[in-house]
């Protein structure tokens, strides 16, 4: 990485590194094509199926063609990706052509594309990731619906289930992405003073696979549905119908993005720094997105092969998962949380790496204990391989396992608590802006706090006896996921959407949205750590009658909870398109290198690399080194392509 | 955290802090032990439930003082450090950023609780005999007396009275959707009502004729997965006499939800009694049972039967089928 003495031109400073503009219009390559395509490679590999399987005694067992439905998602898929140009450069490259590089359209349509701007698949990522949080909301408003009367049913007992499953699944796989999708993909070069992603075409891939795997996960419910909560246990996986098939192939395509976007990023941060930019410089939500790229990559594979042993089980009726053929149901659960666990990680850590950002520009003070932070999340990632087989207490695995996996459970907080010392440390003697993000912010300590408590109980084999499986657990992780990561999210779009967009977010209504979502959280979620410990347990329809009072006060603050969610979409919409304020280059009076673009970020990012001399968080410090040279009204820094 | 010298009049947060939190944390210690702790989940019912109400409350005390803590750094934040209520300016740099003895200070005190917690949940688990979770088929840590039941209740000479303090071995056998219980010390009868002698340690064999369920009788405090083709042991000395409530904890199908069932601790001589008598009267259908074994491995079960197409299930015998020992209980 020399930096050469060329003073840079104009053309050069411009210069897209996505290549030539391309033409758009109707007939291209968009959202229109890949649903059409999707479409018919639904229909192709349904047709193929039915053409291979009809006379397969396993089609005969049950009246079910699973070969068909399997092959109908996976060319379904295919057409998808065919259709939105995700398969072009390398189809182009295996007929021996040269593959082009694909510049941006002009204008909207370039949302409804594959653009290989990290910028675009950024704003593309939030709409699919509030895609999925609805749809799942829905599901939850259904589910504390059932909930209010333990014997009057709203849902016959198949219906419910269903959509039991549906919503975690859903929820799980929207949390996966919900940070490191839109704010990671969006942020990281530019807070590491990059033009690009390393591999911009893997990254608009795993956008639009993203997508198709809601599709296939969706699809489960005209199929349906699956019974078997988003754990997917065997051998009631092997027992299930045709939507089982939607979330085998759903988990394996939704991971084949996870794995992309995990490499892809990791690779980015790794190579693609700025000059200068060293290691004890890069801002704490890239050190929270580095540690979750390594767990998205390495643990979504297992995943990967989980799903699939579970599909031969029931398309080809293997034994992968049967006992009663040389296979064994402990094989799914412990691939699954192997897998699980270090997922928990993807949805805690950028939460951690967003409020980290946060604080010392709302509390005006550097952050606290940098590299301890640094540190606990990186030990967060690597512990988090270790620790699975805590949802597997009372399973009747080896007794000897318990001591040793309740010891790294406890260990595993260990890391998870830096972030409050980091936190803490920061507020200490700050002067605090309580704008909405910083409301946000911090909620998530608030929430995280006790939601990683009760995790600390749950890690404890005696306690664990009392409340695995119960609405205990449950409570627990909606709070670490929702409590932490979900109002994270919030605090980095009301953050981050006046750079990306120009316009800044409603303030008043910002607002109610927060206050509504924390009550109303809390007032959901808190109640049901009671009906666990009195002995209600997950995904039932019917409880003790003397828990309907509490199971009611739930269902109804859930219901508010939900509102908040409509005061979120009311403040996009407002903000964005009804009535938008133009935002200030800088609101928030930020040192972070992201800020320092221009309005609306340029396709090329920076006019300059520019060459990094200070961390971003010298705040109140008078004469503090600062961030970045980033070449303006300066003569001779040299130019890095 | 550094401590500031109170000069000239500025005021000394951390002390003020702590001295809140020190009082905070035992009034609500104090309260929750003597008022809360008692009746925590899962109750007194037997041995294991007391133990692990023990622990359930130790932890509460750990964790209070932990809440406290930071709520009450982040409440003083929220009202002294304010920009809107006129707080002072930030000092920035180095020192601001770090602070060795605060960080080493957080380290160590987060470590040696976490440690402290994982080491009393280890003893815990040994000294309590696992602690009413399931812990497989070969299980470690047995009340005295246990071992020898688990041959017994095989080989059919598992016998048990009132006053002999013999160790009752009942099996429980989870299907979609119902649990059922067998003795095999009264002549393996099977009964859709769990009752249990007072003051007798119970083993539990816990099994699945399908798909995984979870035996969770919760105030007897035991909870064991029921997994097809495994016995899940799990242990528990009951002492007085007391209803309580059967769930299945895993979820196992449609009707998940309603697959649970009541039970009671009656005394010794209240249970023979009723097991003599339910012996007897189930008689002929015992006879139609297949023998006392623990595993079964159910023909028409849609898992095994039918969907492997070549017709007949391998009866899931580990010996027969694949040469494997079979476990020790």
């Amino acid at each position: 990485m020399t930096i050469s003495a060329e003073r840079p031109t104009e053309a050069m400073a411009s210069a897209s590194p996505y290549g030539e503009r391309r033409q758009g219009g109707w007939f291209s390559q968009h959202l229109g094509t890949a649903l059409l395509a999707g479409i018919v490679g639904y229909l192709f590999g349904h047709w193929l199926g039915n053409h291979i399987a009809w006379n397969y005694p396993t089609t005969a067992f049950d009246g079910q063609n699973f070969q068909a439905n399997f092959l109908a998602l996976l060319f379904g898929v295919v057409g998808w990706l065919l259709g939105i140009g995700a398969l072009n450069y390398p189809l182009a490259k295996m007929m021996g052509r040269s593959g082009e590089k694909e510049g941006e359209v002009e204008g909207l349509s370039k949302y409804f594309r594959y653009s290989t701007n990290h910028k675009t698949v950024g704003i593309q990522y939030i709409v699919g990731v509030c895609l999925f949080m609805f749809t799942g909301g829905l599901l939850a408003m259904a589910i504390r619906t059932e909930l209010l009367n333990p014997t009057i049913h709203v849902f016959n007992p198949g219906t419910y289930i269903e959509i039991v499953s549906e919503h975690g699944t859903i929820m799980m796989m929207m949390a996966t992405s919900i940070i490191v999708g839109p704010l990671g993909n969006y942020l990281v070069p530019l807070m590491i003073g990059a033009r690009r992603m390393a591999y911009p075409r893997i990254e608009a891939f795993s956008f639009w696979i993203f997508t198709a795997g809601y599709m296939v996960i969706f699809s489960a419910l005209p199929y349906g549905g699956f019974p078997t909560g988003w754990t997917g246990y065997a051998p009631l996986q092997t027992q299930a119908g045709p939507g089982m098939v939607s979330y085998l192939f759903g988990f394996a395509v939704i991971g084949l993005g996870m794995m992309a976007a995990g490499f892809n990023i990791a690779v980015t941060i790794v190579n693609y720094r700025a000059p200068g930019m060293t290691w004890s410089r890069i801002p704490v939500f890239v050190w929270s997105i580095l540690a979750t790229a390594a767990l998205l990559t390495l643990a979504t594979p297992v995943l990967f092969a989980a799903g699939t042993f579970g599909l031969l089980d029931l398309v080809n009726h293997t034994a992968f998962y049967v006992n009663e053929h040389g296979g064994s149901s402990y094989l799914w659960q412990n691939l699954f949380w192997f897998f699980g666990h270090p997922e928990v990680y993807i949805m805690a850590l950028p939460g951690f790496g967003v409020v980290g950002e946060m604080l010392p520009v709302f509390a005006r003070k550097p952050l606290f204990a940098y590299k301890v932070g640094a540190a606990g999340m990186i030990g967060v990632a690597l512990l988090s391989f270790f620790v699975w087989q805590h949802h597997l207490f009372q399973s009747g695995i080896n007794p000897d396992m318990r001591p040793l996996f309740m010891l790294t459970t406890e260990l595993i907080s260990i890391p998870t608590g830096f972030i409050f010392l980091v936190g803490l440390g920061t507020l200490y003697k700050a002067k605090i802006r309580f704008e909405v993000p910083m409301l946000f912010a911090m909620a998530l300590y608030f929430n995280f706090l006790i939601g990683g408590l009760t995790g600390v109980f749950l890690s404890d084999v005696p306690v664990n006896v009392t409340v695995h499986g119960s609405f205990f657990v449950l409570s627990h992780f909606h709070y670490t996921i929702m409590g932490g990561l979900l109002f994270a999210f919030m605090a980095g779009l009301y953050y981050w959407l006046p750079k990306m967009t120009g316009k800044m977010m409603n303030k008043r209504i910002g607002k109610w949205h927060f206050w509504t979502m924390f009550i109303f959280f809390n007032l959901t979620f808190f109640p049901m750590f009671i009906i666990g410990l009195l002995g209600q347990p997950r995904r039932v329809f019917t409880y003790a009658k003397s828990l309907q009072g509490i199971n009611d006060f739930s269902s109804i603050s859930a219901y508010i909870l939900g509102f908040s969610f409509l005061i979120f979409a009311w403040n996009l919409m407002y903000s964005m398109f009804i009535n938008p304020e133009k935002a200030p280059a800088n609101p928030w009076d930020s040192l972070g290198l992201e800020w320092q673009t221009a309005t609306p970020v340029p396709a090329h990012n920076f006019d300059r690399i520019p060459v990094i001399t200070n961390d971003p968080y010298h705040y109140s410090e008078p004469g503090a080194t600062p961030l970045a040279d980033l070449g303006r009204g300066s003569s001779s820094t040299g130019y890095q392509a | 955290m550094t401590e500031n010298n109170m000069k000239n009049g500025e005021v000394n947060h951390i002390r003020r802090m702590t001295t809140w939190w020190v009082i905070a944390s035992i009034v609500l210690d104090v309260v929750y032990w003597f008022a809360v702790g008692p009746h925590m989940s899962p109750g007194r019912l037997t041995e294991m439930a007391k133990n692990n109400q023990m622990d359930f409350n130790l932890l509460f005390i750990i964790a209070f003082p932990v809440l406290l803590g930071v709520w009450i750094f982040m409440g003083y934040a929220i009202v002294n450090w304010n920009d809107k209520r006129g707080a002072p300016e930030p000092v920035g740099g180095p020192a601001a950023a770090n602070n060795s003895r605060a960080q080493v200070l957080w380290i160590s005190i987060t470590s040696v609780t976490v440690l402290l917690a994982a080491v009393f949940g280890t003893w815990a688990l040994v000294v309590d005999h696992g602690s009413g979770g399931g812990e497989g088929p070969n299980p470690v840590w047995m009340p005295d007396g246990a071992s020898g039941v688990q041959a017994a209740a095989l080989s059919g000479t598992a016998k048990w009275a009132p006053g002999t303090n013999a160790v009752l071995p009942v099996q429980v056998i989870g299907q979609q959707w119902k649990f059922t219980y067998r003795y095999p010390t009264f002549g393996g009868m099977e009964t859709s009502f769990l009752v249990l002698p007072a003051n007798t340690t119970i083993v539990f064999d816990v099994t699945s004729l399908d798909v995984i369920h979870s035996f969770w009788a919760y105030q007897l405090s035991v909870k064991a997965d029921a997994n097809p083709g495994v016995n899940n042991v799990a242990y528990t000395e009951t002492r007085g006499t007391g209803n309580f409530v059967v769930r299945c904890n895993e979820l196992c199908g449609i009707w998940h939800g309603s697959m649970f069932n009541f039970g009671k601790v009656v005394s010794q001589s209240a249970f023979m009694n009723w097991a003599q008598k339910t012996e007897t009267a189930n008689a002929a259908n015992t006879k139609l049972l297949p023998a006392f074994a623990y595993t079964y491995t159910p023909s028409a079960n849609g898992a095994s039967g039918g969907f492997y197409i070549g017709g007949g299930v391998t009866p899931y015998s580990p010996v027969e089928t694949y040469g494997a020992k079979q476990p020790v209980s």
